[in-house]
């Protein structure tokens, strides 16, 4: 598979980089014009949703490898290349993105007051880094990306957030960070490690033959940076706080984006780059999942906030991704790809709805609300149905991942039965289901006992137009999702060749004989039977 | 054969009643809310009976093209498509014509309501799913309608969800249901595992299945325990059973509609859907039979001393459900289905009976605040007690045929690890009971004298139906509501003759368990004892005592014995204590299982995430860099004479060691 310029027009450049573009409109607009600067933001991020449409109508089906790829020197020095592309797992994660954002920023018409130009301004770069990210198919490209997420996100929660949001963000900035910076070094050793021509393409790393030892050590980092993105237990503290602290806008891209990216950078960089130590690392990272899963629901039954449960219930629905992701098999892969688009849509939208309670009572404690649903009638059902999505009611897009994931690691066929770790893991459906409907019930049913809750006014119409495309993917998606799957499959199956092919070098003895002693369990247990 | 009935249309078009009503209900008349509902309901009636009668033109089975595939991923697909076989037939029946006649009910029952279209949304929507349930052709789909009948059965549990009561009900009935579908998503697993592992195709339809039983003779046991951990939590067996009396706290027309006629039975369909991999395992059909005839018994315990008439009806179904495992789980699938079957009739009718009490007493519920209402509601009381003497096994009505057929299968089984007369005496023990408190309830509601006062009890007056009638005279309800009752009670009576036994005379053969030979064939192997002079025996040894029971029960509720109930309560404190609080098991739920989590929960957001996670390792470590900073910055001061003392007694310090050295 060779890098070229497939591309007649750079589509995936111009959905990159239009954002960045918007946000510099912006800034020649005076702060005074509010409702033009909002205006502008929204509609320029409703036309890098529509120009981001072509790449999936573009995209071929049958082909796993890049698509639209563009391919340009940029440091020839030191062999960096400006190197784009989408296959069948960024894919959707891009549209997700491009389709968030003008969601998201019509959410957040009302609620953010203050400098109003300068959170636009922070919203179109953050997007613009996002799809970099995800586009990018080098190394340095892709770690100029990673980080430029960081200083928008930063900001948002920084400015705009609540009234412990410097705690929150030095936590959640210096917890990515180190995370991000050890992954730099890893990426620094494997370039020195390549022979040839200088490159940070990640196609020619995916051939780079490493002793198990090095593998390990740089997995490691890698996993590290990504694990704390997931967030996987126990590098998931900073979330609930960055979360509780953020606006609405913030918790929805850090909930339906951002955090993808940890998942994503596991499939795209960590998995393939690094076969064998994945291979070794399958339990553990299946373990933590299964922990994550479990732990997280506990954490969500425990809490009195409403976003802080729908927080902590992050940790335990991306379990679900990490389990699928470490089951290794097709439907496993597959399910987990799906869970992410599930999550950033569910969450999403459940972030959305607090929001709208929110702007109304400014309190998210459970304890405020009860019987909501008498004055509020259709953000009760617009709630339910995105609770049920949730807890992966079948018909709404959470249980085919749901079910994927489970029945793809229970059916795992690499050499690491995994079939406890469903068994543990689905325990998580019942608890799933505990503290979503008892959140529900707390704040919706019962009856309407204080004064402040009767004055509340359903959804208008604003809310209305931004959540309802989310519950119709919700629907979609739940009915109808083979044209996602159809679309992953066949880069999944190349991602899972490259994961799973060992690359040790000839003379890496130690190493060869601890996964050809891994490798041997699966044929053990065969025979024991 | 091809037949063109448009089966799926049984299924969608409850589907599309429930989206009209709850997107737009809001605007429409209740006669237009009711319409759409009820012939969302009535022409799947029609279609179910067309293909019925196709099936009994000699056609196998109607299995039409699936409609679309839903999901495929590395070699798994799922089907979204609908069958109809001998099984499936029986159970549109049921659910449908039933389903109507509770629809036509609820029209008025539910008269003035303020949620009223979106008590038929969700009714429809249940009817959906339900019939996704029964009619969809692989395990995934029975799955989806399997949760989809528990978010319907949660919406209608907490309808009235401003009582905190209520709401806690739906609750808790959705939770103990995801339980067992924990149980069943792990039985589904294994079952690809077993498919897997021999190199069949993953295909979960029910026809592959069958035809691939063979490979899942090694994990027969552990896939069917797991999916009987399923079957338990919907249908409400030991030890998932508690949720079902607290759905009562739903409107009657869904506590006889879901609670009683349809949704409760779909562990007992799931376990003859898959009889092929059951029988496989005695070990489980040994667990379902046992499951089955303690539930049946325990259950009827508890059923004595409740004063809320639902919660009789509630605990006499988890009661009569466990009668219905017990047949299954001997082997008599033909046995267990018709007892669902005439069980739907008599349980729907003492449901919508007890409705139509409720109703005319404005929202009263407690038995011992009735009595007297035979002769202000004459076609209530007649009903009730027919369909009372269908559940008790009064000779020749419905029950009897059915729960008799189902005692001795029990007894004649050699399948089970117990011994067959075991259950069959727990099972005649249970029936014992069911005839005393049946017969309890009737007397207390309907016979002696009236014992309400007038004008209080309307507690639940935010149900809106006060409005719209007196509170003088109580008097029978409207023709909306004794018409289903009437054509549910002669079901009641005649249901029996669809299952007449074998040693009736002019009857060789059970047309009922004839029917449905075809669905299993698997079951054929399965040996009985065949004595019919020991049945009849056995029958006759079974009818006397319940008739003992019963008359035992009038004596002392209706007849001059009216002073027992407090005597023997008194004599027989602790017992009545333990039975009055139903052995305290809610409670014991509660202290062992749910407190714990939630305090688990706690401890672990507060000490283990909070206290050790964040604080000793992320902000530990933060901690130690921090400290190393200061201790850092201590040597660049940046004053000049510090670093001169500091090199001056360096230098010294080394010196002083040289030189000691």
């Amino acid at each position: 598979m060779n890098l070229e310029n497939s591309s007649q027009f750079p589509w995936l450049t111009l959905v990159t980089l239009l954002p960045l573009l918007g946000a510099l409109l912006l800034t020649a607009v005076p702060r005074v014009h509010e409702g033009l600067l909002k205006g502008l933001a929204l509609g320029w991020s409703l036309i890098v949703f529509v120009v981001s449409l072509p790449i999936y109508f573009k995209f071929d089906p049958s082909n796993a490898g890049y698509q639209l790829t563009e391919l340009h020197e940029w440091i020839p020095a030191i062999g960096v290349q400006y190197a784009l592309g989408v296959d069948g797992i960024s894919l959707w994660l891009v549209m997700l993105s491009t389709f968030l954002t003008p969601i998201i920023l019509l959410g957040s018409w009302t609620s953010i007051e203050t400098r109003v130009k300068e959170f636009l301004i922070c919203f179109l770069l953050l997007e613009t880094a996002m799809l970099g990210a995800l586009v990018s198919l080098d190394l340095f490209l892709f770690y100029i990306f990673w980080e430029l997420m960081l200083i928008p996100m930063y900001l948002l929660i920084g400015v705009w957030g609540g009234t412990n949001r410097i705690a929150a963000t030095i936590k959640f900035f210096l917890m990515t960070a180190v995370g991000s910076l050890l992954m730099l070094v890893a990426m620094f050793y494997i370039y020195q490690r390549r022979d040839g021509a200088p490159s940070f393409l990640l196609q020619d790393y995916l051939t780079l033959s490493l002793t198990l030892t090095e593998q390990l050590y740089l997995f490691g980092a890698f996993a590290l940076a990504f694990a704390i993105k997931v967030p996987m237990v126990p590098f998931h503290t900073w979330l609930p706080r960055a979360h509780t602290e953020a606006p609405t806008a913030g918790s929805v891209v850090l909930a339906g984006v951002l955090l993808k990216m940890g998942t994503y950078g596991f499939v795209r960089f960590a998995m393939p780059l690094f076969p064998d130590a994945t291979l070794v690392a399958t339990p553990y990272i299946a373990g933590l999942a299964t922990v994550g899963i479990v732990y997280g629901a506990l954490l969500a039954l425990a809490q009195s906030d409403v976003k802080k449960l729908v927080a902590y219930s992050s940790v335990s629905h991306l379990g679900f991704v990490m389990l699928g992701l470490a089951a290794m098999s097709t439907q496993g892969v597959t399910g987990a790809m799906l869970q992410m688009l599930n999550h950033g849509i569910s969450t999403g939208a459940l972030f959305l709805l607090v929001g709208c309670i929110y702007e109304r009572r400014h309190t998210r404690q459970i304890a405020d609300f009860g019987g909501i649903t008498q004055v509020m009638p259709w953000f009760a059902v617009m709630f339910l149905i995105v609770t049920m999505s949730s807890i992966g009611l079948p018909g709404t897009n959470g249980f085919v991942g749901e079910f994927l994931v489970l029945s793809g690691t229970f059916l795992a066929d690499g050499p690491w039965d995994l079939r406890w770790y469903v068994a543990v893991a689905a325990t998580g459906v019942i608890l799933g289901a505990f503290y979503m409907l008892w959140m529900f019930q707390r704040v919706m049913f019962g009856p309407l006992k204080n004064e402040k809750n009767k004055k509340l006014t359903d959804l208008n119409l604003r809310e209305w137009v931004v959540l309802t495309p989310l519950i119709v993917l919700i629907f979609v998606m739940g009915i109808k999702p083979q044209f996602i799957i159809d679309r992953m499959e066949p880069s999944i199956e190349a991602f899972r060749k490259v994961a799973t092919t060992s690359r040790l070098p000839a003379d890496d003895a130690e190493g060869r004989a601890r996964i050809a002693e891994i490798r041997q369990r699966k044929t053990n247990a065969a025979e024991a039977k | 054969m091809e037949t063109q009935i448009p089966i799926h249309l049984i299924v969608l078009l409850p589907l599309l009643g429930a989206a009209i009503n709850g997107l737009f209900g809001r605007r429409f008349s209740e006669g237009t809310i009711a319409g759409i509902a009820c012939l969302a309901t009535f022409i799947p009636f029609m279609l179910s009976v067309q293909a019925f009668l196709a099936l009994q033109g000699g056609l196998e089975r109607i299995a039409p093209a699936p409609l679309f595939t839903w999901f495929a991923s590395g070699g798994f697909k799922v089907e979204l498509g609908f069958v109809i076989d001998h099984l499936t037939s029986i159970f549109t029946l049921v659910v449908t014509g039933i389903g109507f006649l509770i629809h036509l009910y609820s029209a008025k029952y539910m008269e003035g309501d303020e949620g009223f279209y979106k008590f038929f949304a969700y009714l429809n929507l249940f009817l959906f799913s339900m019939l996704m349930l029964i009619m969809g052709e692989n395990l995934i789909l029975m799955f989806v309608g399997w949760e989809g009948v528990g978010l319907c059965s949660y919406l209608l549990i907490g309808f009235w969800y401003q009582e905190n009561a209520n709401a806690d009900a739906g609750k808790k009935a959705f939770i103990t249901n995801r339980v067992g579908d924990f149980g069943f998503l792990l039985g589904i697993f294994f079952i690809l595992y077993a498919l897997a592992e021999t190199g069949k195709p993953m295909s979960l339809s029910f026809t592959d299945l069958q035809a691939n039983a063979g490979v899942f003779a090694g994990l027969a046991t552990t896939i069917c325990l797991l999916l009987f951990v399923g079957a338990a939590g919907k249908s409400a067996q030991v030890p998932l059973y508690v949720w079902l009396p607290d759905a009562m706290a739903g409107p009657t027309p869904v506590s006889a509609l879901i609670h009683a006629a349809t949704m409760v039975t779909a562990g007992i369909y799931m376990v003859a859907r898959l009889n092929f991999l059951f029988v496989q395992s005695p070990m489980a059909m040994t667990v379902v039979a046992c499951v089955g005839a303690f539930t049946a018994l325990f259950a009827a315990t508890m059923g004595f001393l409740q004063n809320d008439i639902k919660k009789v009806l509630a605990y006499s179904t988890v009661s009569q459900l466990g009668y219905m495992f017990m047949g299954v789980g001997v082997g008599a699938f033909g046995a267990g289905l018709f007892h669902v079957v005439t069980h739907a009739f008599f349980k729907a009718c003492l449901f919508l009976g007890s409705g139509s009490v409720i109703y005319a007493l404005h929202h009263e519920q407690d038995i011992r605040k009735m009595g007297g209402l035979f002769k202000k509601m004459p076609i209530t009381a007649w009903t009730f007690l027919l369909s009372t003497m269908a559940i008790a096994g009064f000779p020749l009505f419905s029950g009897f045929f059915s729960k008799d057929e189902i005692l001795w299968k029990a007894f004649a089984n050699q399948t089970t690890l117990v011994p067959g007369w075991a259950l069959w005496s727990v099972g005649v023990l249970a029936a014992v009971c069911t005839a005393f408190y049946m017969v309890r309830v009737f007397c207390l509601t309907f016979l002696g004298e009236y014992r309400g006062g007038h004008n209080d009890h309307h507690g639940h007056d935010s149900h809106g139906h006060d409005d719209h009638h007196g509170h003088g005279e109580i008097h029978e309800t409207p023709g909306f509501m004794t018409a289903p009752l009437i054509i549910l009670a002669v079901g009641a009576v005649f249901g029996g003759l669809a299952g007449l036994p074998h040693w009736m005379p002019g009857h060789p053969t059970n047309w009922f368990e004839h029917w449905l030979s075809p669905v299993f064939t698997a079951a054929e192997p399965l040996k009985f004892l065949d004595n019919t002079s020991l049945e009849l025996a056995l029958m006759a040894v079974s009818v006397s005592l319940c008739a003992l029971s019963a008359g035992v029960a009038y004596y002392m509720y209706a007849g001059g014995g009216q002073h027992l109930p407090a005597q023997l309560a008194a004599r027989m404190k602790p017992l009545y204590t333990l039975v009055y609080n139903k052995y305290w098991v809610d409670e014991l739920y509660q202290a062992v299982i749910v407190s714990p989590i939630k305090a688990f929960s706690r401890f672990c957001w507060r000490v283990i995430d909070d206290g050790l996670i964040d604080g000793a390792l992320v902000n530990g470590t933060a901690g130690v860099v921090n400290l190393s900073g200061r201790l850092v910055r201590l040597f660049t001061s940046g004053d000049v004479q510090r670093y001169a003392t500091v090199l001056f007694v360096g230098v010294w310090v080394l010196l002083v060691f040289w030189l000691a050295r």
